[in-house]
């Protein structure tokens, strides 16, 4: 006690000690700082790289090569007898006429073999177009239309530059296939436009006719059965635990379960799903409805953790106001607690959803691997998800899947992004200062 | 020292005459292994303010949160022996909280608001109970309270403003609102002053003594000179045990233990 008055004087040695240390002190904060900064940097970077990466490699399948074909409706072909009727209409050799045009515009081409080549400059779904173009509007018969028509998925590789034209060897483009591109860019009968079709079509075997529109329907499917099962379920739980149950040897264990549900693989809940929801209860495969409950079973003890913690941090003195007036438990918790714990309950649900969207192995063991064209028109139908897809393309062999990999991934991500966004959002909307 | 036999506090903890709201005998608290409150026996007299005094950690707040049961929301607490409210234990078995709570408003240290409108705020207890039949009657409620509370001047233009918004004194008197809106007989305040700066606490204490001419209420205080100020009869715990009740003039002026002394006097605590 004495020493340290004695030494209370500005220029003391004990000032002088406590100098030195600042100096010190402050290059240590100093340090941590820099390494904070460092690692926020680093973490940009790569998030960067993947960003760039994955648009270099996906913004091309949001635009399609099409090529300009001057189709004649030829009435003996569409409807010989003029019945009009849609059964014969639907059911006629559109392909047919899509050959004759192109053998129309190349004359010279004559062997076997190469019109084989000239047919697969255009895709197989050139056809399918027509015949929508016929049934919507039957009066085209017999008369002649410029249609464009999406190329084959070799032919737009090659126009987008992606793969070299075959003398080389290997090649899928030959050198008279480039030889008629070249001859059509002359004409300017070929042209790049925004591919309606990714966005509005199923899957499908050619990569100029896939879409991506029913791995986001089944995603969507999916999400909202998980949603609407996991989010009541798991606040439940979160405030029967955090409010009502009594602190014994058996909420513990409930506790250390939760806790480590959370972190189990996400494909062993998968395999729950095969074992439980298809073979015990007979659910069906590959639907989103099994989908859905395989992820709620995923995703509630994240929600499950989030509302608790979200309701632990409703301040003690609000549910003592609440009692004091003489609410009852269930009162002072519905009316106070929760509505103050949901922003946080929220949030950690459009977390635990985000998870889920993304996940790929647990939909892998219940079928929704499937390849399946159909867009789905409900919970029980058969559907893939976006992550599915993703992993479905990256699997096909065709160059022009690479792209749309990379295109269903930014959409993918963008579906994230909207949702962690929407979680901060909420958050700041509804934050409560107390 | 036997468990069962009354002890007597030094000075007039019991009162004999009809005066007596709440009288409590023998009453122990543990939390968990550690023994909160030992063998406390007091009376508290109605309409008049009994003020509870003593150093940190002697049990004052843990013996008034008995009073209205509040201690049971906390899972280690344990309460033994009698607390009569009108001649009736209020633990009992059959004597529900949430109706004792009703009958005993609370006041709490740090004030605490709803996060909603002052009308919302004070209007909170009348609906649960339902005590107002119609919006005119609930309207009725909310603007006698805010007077009686003091504060109606103040906010009556801001009713639809968030309580949080007020400042820490108008906070502390909504919740005064709050706390007789549902008419209680008696109101338990824990250091309700021990928050605010001394213009706020000034107008709690002439609150709490306009408010004695309805209800019984009962004040812990850190202050001597705010239990002085507002009370007519000082409780002194000391550890768990309390050691002095007696009329507040008396207890001040001539204090019979000698911890009494030591604590009045600033020579300890």
């Amino acid at each position: 006690m004495n020493e340290t008055e004695m030494r209370q004087d500005g220029s003391g040695p004990r000032l002088q000690l406590i100098k030195a240390g600042l100096k010190r002190r402050y290059a240590k904060e100093k340090i941590f700082r820099t390494l904070g900064i460092a690692a926020i940097f680093i973490a940009l970077l790569m998030l960067a790289v993947l960003f760039v990466t994955i648009t270099k490699n996906g913004y091309g399948a949001f635009e399609q090569t099409f090529i300009r074909l001057d189709v004649a409706f030829d009435a003996s072909v569409i409807d010989p007898e003029h019945t009009g009727d849609s059964d014969i209409l639907s059911s006629a050799n559109y392909s047919g006429l899509v050959k004759k045009t192109l053998r129309e515009m190349f004359p010279e081409v004559k062997s076997r073999r190469q019109k084989r080549d000239l047919y697969s400059l255009v895709s197989p779904g050139a056809a399918f177009h027509l015949r929508k173009m016929v049934m919507a509007d039957p009066g085209l018969i017999g008369t002649t239309q410029t249609v464009w028509v999406p190329a084959d998925d070799d032919i737009d590789m090659l126009i987008k530059g992606h793969i070299k034209t075959g003398r080389e060897g290997r090649g899928r483009v030959k050198a008279d296939r480039a030889a008629w591109v070249d001859t059509l860019i002359k004409k300017g009968a070929i042209e790049k436009r925004f591919n309606v079709a990714f966005f509005t079509n199923g899957d499908s075997r050619e990569p100029e006719l896939a879409g991506i529109r029913g791995a986001v329907v089944g995603s969507l499917y999916t999400m909202f059965v998980t949603l609407i099962l996991s989010f009541p379920l798991g606040v439940a739980t979160a405030v029967y635990l955090e409010e009502f149950a009594p602190k014994n040897i058996w909420t513990d264990i409930i506790e250390v379960n939760i806790n480590n549900l959370a972190a189990v693989p996400s494909i062993v809940f998968g395999l729950l799903g095969l074992a439980v929801f298809l073979n015990f209860f007979g659910l069906p495969r590959s639907a989103p409805i099994v989908g859905g409950l395989v992820l709620t079973l995923m995703t509630l003890p994240t929600i499950i953790i989030a509302s608790r913690v979200s309701l632990q941090s409703v301040p003690l003195s609000i549910r003592e106001g609440a009692l004091g007036v003489g609410a009852s438990r269930m009162q002072a918790v519905l009316h106070h607690v929760l509505p103050l714990a949901l922003p946080g309950m929220l949030t950690g649900t459009i977390i635990g959803m985000a998870r889920a969207l993304g996940e790929t192995a647990p939909l892998l063991m219940i079928g929704m691997v499937a390849f399946i064209v159909d867009v789905p028109s409900g919970i029980f139908d058969k559907a893939t998800v976006l992550p599915v897809q993703v992993y479905l393309w990256a699997d096909s062999p065709e160059r022009a899947f690479v792209e749309r990999t990379s295109a269903a991934i930014i959409v993918l991500l963008a579906f994230l992004l909207i949702m962690n966004a929407l979680a901060v959002v909420l958050r700041k909307k509804f934050e409560q200062r107390w | 020292m036997r468990r069962d036999e009354i002890i007597r506090a030094v000075g007039k903890p019991f009162l004999n005459d009809e005066s007596v709201k709440i009288s409590c005998r023998n009453v122990n608290v543990y939390y968990g292994d550690k023994h909160a409150l030992k063998n406390v026996g007091v009376d508290i007299a109605e309409k008049e303010v009994t003020a509870f005094i003593g150093p940190s950690g002697c049990g004052k707040s843990t013996f008034l949160r008995c009073i209205n049961r509040m201690n049971d929301t906390i899972r280690t607490c344990r309460v033994e022996g009698e607390i009569i409210l009108d001649g009736e234990n209020i633990y009992d078995r059959n004597v529900d909280p949430v109706l004792l709570r009703a009958r005993i408003g609370m006041v709490f240290q740090k004030p605490n608001p709803f996060p909603k409108t002052i009308y919302q705020n004070v209007a909170y207890g009348p609906r649960i109970h339902g005590l107002a039949r119609n919006r005119a009657e609930l309207d009725e409620i909310v603007i006698t309270s805010l007077e009686k509370a003091g504060l109606f001047k103040e906010v009556k233009d801001y009713l639809d403003h968030p309580g949080t918004s007020l400042s820490g004194g108008q906070q502390q008197r909504l919740c005064i609102a709050r706390a007789i809106s549902v008419q209680p007989e008696l109101i338990l305040m824990d250091e309700p002053c021990s928050a605010l700066d001394p213009i706020a606490t000034a107008k709690i204490e002439e609150l709490i003594d306009e408010l004695r001419q309805n209800f019984t209420i009962i004040i812990v205080t850190h202050s001597m000179q705010q239990a002085a100020r507002v009370s007519q009869r000082t409780a002194f715990f000391h550890l768990g045990d309390l050691i002095e009740v007696g009329d507040t003039n008396s207890i001040f002026v001539n204090p019979e233990h000698k911890l009494t002394q030591d604590y009045i006097t600033g020579r300890y605590g």
